[in-house]
């Protein structure tokens, strides 16, 4: 995979992740991704009720959430968090990436959306716009200035 | 089934498998079967109801589903973890499905898709006369990937929505 620099939190720590798919493979598929961009997984769920508890109880800095899921889905589940908690970074990840569907989910509190296949490079793109002044480039040890 | 239903899976295939396989990608065989779903491998049945409605079945051999699996796990041996297959070959379907029916509901069609599930069954339904199944195979370097799709125009609904 790609070597991508460490993106950290403002107080140098790791990201906190949550990462929400029925699918077990695209969760790990996700989760190595976000390692290897430093960040840390927190917590996981496999349906959008899973993720409101999870997120309860993690408060992530940042919830991967995809769309399609049983029992409820990923826009919903999104809506509901943001609704509790305003603050909350959703990113959704799904393979339906149509227009509509993408809008509804920016209305209802996402912050961007990132369609499957997921590209490391683009997801690394998207968790650094979404966390803005939150975030910055760690510089490896015995470079500091 | 018109062409303009099956395009959009034939190049959602084509370019997903392209980018997770790593590897290029060709159609071996395209035929139209109106019998009974005969499962090859490791199978995911996705359903869709709207104004298109029907079924895929996203069909690997167990050998090649177990390697696509460990290629994707980035482990060197083919994995021998049944579970692990049928969630690859899941998620696999639910990424070159949701790819295609983006492509359809930006042409302006309506409908909402189901989570991808494992089919198990060894024999599936018979297509109807007016769902007849078109079977796709695509080659990649790391074995044949099968799809079946029977769709059709819900023309009731779209009437529905005009009234």
């Amino acid at each position: 995979m790609e070597q991508f620099p460490f993106l950290v939190r403002k107080d140098r720590k790791a990201i906190r992740y949550l990462v929400v798919d029925d699918s077990v493979f695209a969760r790990k598929n996700v989760a190595k991704m976000v390692e290897s961009f430093g960040g840390e997984i927190v917590g996981e769920a496999g349906d959008g009720c899973t993720a409101i508890t999870e997120f309860d109880r993690t408060t992530p800095d940042m919830v991967l959430m995809d769309i399609t899921m049983p029992q409820m889905e990923g826009i919903e589940a999104a809506e509901r968090i943001v609704r509790a908690h305003p603050e909350a970074r959703i990113v959704m990840v799904s393979s339906v990436g149509y227009q509509e569907n993408i809008v509804a989910a920016l209305q209802k509190g996402a912050r961007h959306f990132v369609q499957k296949p997921v590209k490391p490079e683009i997801l690394y793109e998207v968790i650094k716009y979404v966390m803005g002044d939150d975030a910055t480039i760690a510089t490896p040890v015995g470079q500091e200035s | 089934m018109r062409m303009e239903l099956i395009q959009p899976f034939i190049n959602a295939a084509d370019a997903v498998l392209a980018e997770t396989l790593q590897c290029p990608t060709r159609v071996d065989g395209l035929s139209m079967d109106e019998q009974a779903y005969r499962r090859k491998g490791v199978a995911s049945l996705v359903t869709i109801q709207g104004d298109i409605e029907g079924r895929i079945i996203f069909d690997i051999d167990a050998p090649t589903a177990a390697r696509v699996a460990a290629y994707l796990a980035g482990s060197p041996q083919p994995e021998d973890d049944d579970e692990v297959a049928r969630e690859t070959v899941c998620e696999l379907a639910n990424m070159v499905i949701g790819s295609a029916i983006t492509v359809l509901n930006d042409q302006g069609f309506q409908f909402k898709i189901n989570p991808p599930v494992a089919h198990t069954e060894l024999v599936g339904e018979k297509s109807s006369e007016d769902q007849e199944a078109l079977v796709m195979c695509f080659g990649t370097d790391t074995g044949s990937v099968f799809m079946n799709i029977a769709m059709r125009y819900n023309t009731r609904r779209k009437a529905d929505r005009r009234a």
